[in-house]
């Protein structure tokens, strides 16, 4: 690892006049992708700003049919917390199924979001339940939010403050581990809003994606035999050591059937 | 003796106090005055030669103190790594060795291999000035691929061939007029998976030199530091044995991996005298992947034959072993002595021959890993049993027994040169079929079925050759050392108890174990009772651990040392009961003569103290013993698998896994079971999950464990294990080994399940859940 400044600021104004500033930043939130790549020396920021210490990135509230999450909510967290369960309980177990629990005691929602893994879960829940990305300077809807292989909407030294998602009638996600890494090899939410069926995919492609056929075959017919043959999304599918891009579009099918067919049984 | 502590007691391992509380002092734990930071330059790339290393800029970092590249090794006259076990090709001509220099002097000859060593004041400086070391490369074309190296350009320059031999074992005439003269044969195509062992503790070396006394040491990773020492010594040389101590401190897990003598320990060692500072180097994980020796790797053809009554009459194997760029330390004996002298298994097959083809490619050194050498051969034979069993309509237990070496048979000797001396392998089979409800199978079968599920259960009965090695066979089949082992007891002037064994423990227990064999023989409190090892400063000498031969040799060679304290302590006695040693009898503890009792305790003091004491005796009482076993051990069992497949995904869940296994004398229940669980594990992991794999230019694709798949607790299910005893027949403790029974029967059984699953022989390990959908489908 080189060496770097490393600043904690208190208010979000501070941490952005404080990126403004500095010559090459980097915004430190759980960690996870950006200090490994930091120790084999892959990323070099001259100064680490810790977000950790900015209550404005904080807390979670259920009211109006929106559940609103702090951007620097750790998984854990997210897992455990009461309103969470009781609003969106898919969106609780998949926090709970992100990577191991060390990964979960530090990583953050937010960070997870900014950082746009291809494998990682939430970008299923932002995409399936309509969320809202609220950031320093604006809101940003989820349809606009992700755009390629780690690429987002999020401008230069932009922070995310909070995730609003929307509380459907019921929302269930399936998740397909990478074995080795347990990151998703693809997962899918399937959410309910009173007849109207939003499924958000991940792990498939470059980025998180909606499965637009998916959803209008659902809401005509909420069961998992509507996806028998409803069209894929219209993706390039990722093709690695684990999962070839064939497979990969047979998971997500599989992955969106299953979900349909817990939320059908929930109660 | 104490029934809590003795023999066959399950006594809690008096050294998880340190390692499960994270106080273990571990290589990289260790610190000394004035100590420097090594930081290894490794190859890019699978195949290169290098042109010119430049380390002008790397020098001028602030804190780098030198760049050692293989020129300044040779220059100093660095011996080369060499590979103690010198194999033949069945044309009688040697094998053929690649000199394998520490540092690469000319070529590297996979990705990882080290070229050079920066030493700095701190980690950090090491780091930027090993980025600052230009290399001039020009890349060759690499040979990656086992099946096609034999007939590949050679990798190495000066060498004809990538062949290093061509090995046979077993009459190749008369087996292949048994397969033409066969009512059926089988035949298979099988590989066996690249693995890489992943020790939790990566490895580590910290070498100091003292320019007074000229005296080196090394402290190391290690699973068996005289061996280091020896080779340090005697092939490197480094340093006379007498000027180099070697101590490998708590070792966390070795699984094989840390038997090798490596280029690292050795540069660092030989580099501290140079910088005339300590150094230290602790692999990071990624060089662990691309640097520890890795394992299995063969391409088989086997074929199996069959009379009417389904009784086997011929096995010829022809295998593939990929021994990667260089020949490690006992790289070239694991595809052939540990592998073909096993492939009778547990069955009566009178004609067997297996060629071995060792091939160099441009990949990371192969050499032993948890049951090397058998696990292949069991996987080989277990596997073509079970699918002749499929072939020919019999049930695979059935074809099992019916072909099984008797009770009656022992000592059997097999076509493949070994010798048998128990067993009694339908007892495990019985208890084995027992315990997984073979009769419920239907039933579990359907109920699984009801859940989209397709369920399966596979057999593999296992033999493994442990407790290595009678010497003289050993050396007279090609190994450049002995196989015996040291133990030495020192009963000191209170009592108190000092066994230094040449065994080594990474994981095993052998400081309870060692303890409990001792406090049984001597009567003496465990407690009381201290284990010695690691430290050939300590130790007077050793061979290690590796091929679960610990107990049955290291443990023999102290009831041989026991032996004689006892026989000493029974003179002293005899003098101070004025008795005759012949009427003097040793039990509990105790030197009895009719109503005349003396403790050890006493007779040590004695001994040490010697005022009233026999005038031919020297005082004293502390004992050494070589021990050298007579025979291999065969430690066999029953494994049982049974998976479910998931029909939509190709998921295999490990659900149910029986082992039943023969140790022959277990000396603590718990320990036992404890490696059976891990090795079963293990094999789980390399039936399931574990890969090492290579792209075509050579790059190590799974390095890391974002790729390589470990297995976790959740990917195994709750083990059901259970021993059958027969005791061994040729050593004092009756025991036979237990250390990778469990990696060695496990694959063949999970691999059998699947298949019967999925209704295909054509599955390879890993079966990754892609592979088991395409072959559910068809696709």
């Amino acid at each position: 690892m080189n060496p770097f400044n490393y600043h904690k600021p208190s208010t979000l104004a501070e941490a952005v006049a404080l990126h403004r500033d500095a010559e090459d930043p980097a915004y430190l939130s759980g960690g996870h992708t950006l200090l490994p790549t930091m120790t084999q020396r892959l990323a070099a920021p001259s100064d680490l700003i810790d977000l950790e210490g900015l209550a404005e990135l904080t807390g979670i509230a259920a009211e109006d049919g929106t559940l609103s999450i702090g951007a620097f909510t750790r998984h854990a967290e997210a897992a455990a917390s009461a309103e969470v369960a009781g609003t969106l309980p898919a969106l609780a177990e998949l926090a709970e199924g992100i990577g191991d629990a060390q990964v979960r005691n530090r990583g953050t929602i937010g960070g997870s979001l900014a950082n746009s893994d291809p494998a990682a879960d939430y970008p299923a829940a932002v995409l399936a339940l309509n969320a809202v990305i609220h950031t320093d300077r604006r809101q940003i809807a989820a349809d606009d939010y992700f755009r390629g292989l780690f690429e987002t909407a999020l401008e230069e030294g932009e922070i995310i403050t909070r995730i609003d998602f929307a509380i459907p009638s019921r929302a269930a996600y399936e998740k397909f581990p990478n074995p080795a890494s347990r990151y998703a090899t693809a997962g899918v939410m399937v959410a309910d809003f009173n007849g109207t069926v939003r499924v958000g995919v991940t792990g498939a492609g470059p980025c998180g994606c909606r499965a637009h056929a998916f959803e209008a075959a659902l809401s005509a017919h909420l069961d998992p035999a509507a996806l028998d043959a409803a069209e894929l999304p219209a993706i390039d599918f990722n093709s690695d050591l684990h999962a070839s891009a064939e497979y990969r579009a047979h998971l997500v099918r599989v992955l969106a059937q299953r979900a349909t067919a817990r939320l059908v049984a929930a109660p | 003796m104490s029934a809590e502590t003795g023999i066959g007691a399950a006594v809690k391992r008096r050294e998880d106090l340190r390692f499960i509380t994270g106080r273990g002092t571990y290589t990289d734990d260790l610190n000394v005055p004035g100590q420097t930071y090594g930081v290894f330059l490794r190859s890019p790339y699978a195949r290169a030669k290098i042109n010119a290393i430049d380390a002008a800029d790397a020098l001028q970092v602030d804190g780098a103190l030198a760049v050692f590249t293989g020129q300044d090794a040779a220059v100093d006259g660095l011996g080369d790594l060499p590979c103690g076990w010198l194999v033949k090709s069945k044309d009688g001509s040697d094998m053929v060795s690649a000199p394998h220099p520490p540092l690469a002097v000319s070529q590297v000859n996979y990705v990882g291999e080290p070229y050079g060593l920066v030493v700095a004041e701190s980690l950090a400086a090491a780091r930027e000035a090993a980025e600052l070391v230009a290399a001039d490369f020009e890349e060759l074309t690499p040979v990656v691929a086992a099946a096609e190296a034999a007939k590949a350009s050679p990798i190495h320059e000066g060498l004809e061939a990538n062949l290093a031999y061509d090995w046979e074992l077993g009459d190749e005439a008369a087996t292949d007029a048994a397969l033409a003269a066969a009512a059926h044969v089988t035949r298979l195509d099988l590989t066996n998976n690249r693995l890489i062992p992943n020790a939790i503790e990566p490895r580590a070396a910290l070498a100091t030199f003292d320019p007074t006394s000229g005296e080196y040491e090394l402290r190391t990773t290690s699973q068996n530091p005289h061996l280091e020492r020896l080779v340090l010594s005697a092939f490197v040389q480094i340093a006379p044995e007498h000027k180099l101590r070697v101590v490998a401190p708590d070792v966390g897990g070795g699984f094989g991996s840390k038997i090798f003598v490596y280029a690292e320990e050795t540069v660092v060692t030989w580099a501290a005298a140079k910088v005339g500072r300590p150094i230290k180097w602790t692999a990071e994980r990624s060089e662990s992947f691309l640097a520890d020796a890795h394992a299995r790797d063969h391409v088989t053809h086997a074929e199996l034959g069959l009379d009417e009554a389904g009784r086997f009459t011929a096995l010829k194997v022809r295998t593939t072993a990929n021994l990667g760029a260089y020949l490690s330390l006992f790289g070239s004996s694991v595809p052939t002595f540990l592998y073909g002298t096993l492939l009778a298994g547990q069955y009566k097959t009178p004609n067997i021959h297996v060629q071995t083809h060792g091939v160099y490619t441009n990949t990371t050194p192969v050499d032993a890993y948890r049951g090397a050498g058998r696990p292949e051969a069991t996987f080989v034979v277990e596997r073509i049993v079970e699918a002749a069993a499929r072939e020919t309509g019999r049930d695979p237990a059935e074809l099992r027994r019916l072909n099984m070496i008797e009770p009656g048979d022992f000592p059997y000797e097999t076509p493949v040169a070994l010798v048998y001396d128990t067993g009694n392998y339908q007892a495990s089979l019985d208890r084995a079929l027992q315990l997984v409800d073979y009769g419920g199978f239907k039933q579990r079968r359907a109920a699984s079925e009801a859940e989209g599920k397709r369920r399966g259960i596979g057999f593999s009965c296992y033999i493994e050759a442990c407790g290595l090695a009678p010497s003289q066979l050993a050396i007279q089949l090609g190994a450049g050392v002995g196989l015996y082992e040291s133990g030495e007891i020192r009963i000191n002037p209170t009592g108190s108890v000092t066994v230094f064994t040449g065994s080594h423990s990474h994981g095993q227990g052998h400081e309870t174990t060692f303890a409990q064999v001792v406090s049984d023989k001597l009567g003496v409190p465990f407690d009381d009772v201290e284990v010695v090892h690691g430290d050939t400063g300590r130790v007077e000498f050793g061979l290690g651990t590796y091929g679960s031969r610990s107990l049955a040799v290291g443990g023999s060679a102290l009831i041989s040392a026991a032996d004689k304290i006892i026989a000493k302590g029974t003179r002293i006695a005899a003098h101070m009961m004025q008795a005759e040693p012949d009427n003097v009898a040793f039990e509990e503890g105790a030197f009895i003569s009719g109503n005349q009792r003396l403790t050890l305790q006493e007779v040590a003091f004695a001994s040490y103290v010697p005022a009233d004491y026999p005038p031919d005796l020297e005082p004293g009482l502390s004992e050494k013993a070589f021990y050298d076993p007579e025979n291999f051990t065969y430690p066999a069992g029953a494994h049982i698998a049974e998976v479910e497949v998931d029909e939509a995904t190709g998921v295999v869940q490990l659900v149910n896994f029986v082992a039943v296994d023969d140790f022959g004398h277990v000396i603590n229940p718990m320990i036992v079971d404890g490696q059976v669980h891990g090795g079963l594990a293990q094999g789980a992991g390399q039936a399931l999950l574990e890969h090492g794999i290579y792209d075509a230019d050579g790059q190590l694709t799974t390095g890391s464990y974002m790729d390589y798949c470990m297995p976790r607790a959740d990917d195994v299910p709750d083990f059901t294990v259970d021993t059958t005893v027969t005791p061994c027949t040729h050593n004092p403790l009756g025991a036979k080994g237990c250390g990778e029974a469990g990696a060695i029967g496990s694959p063949a059984a999970i691999i059998n399940a699947v298949t019967d699953a999925v209704g295909t022989e054509d599955i390879a390990m890993p079966a990754t859940p892609e592979q088991v959908w395409r072959k559910l489908h068809g696709l």
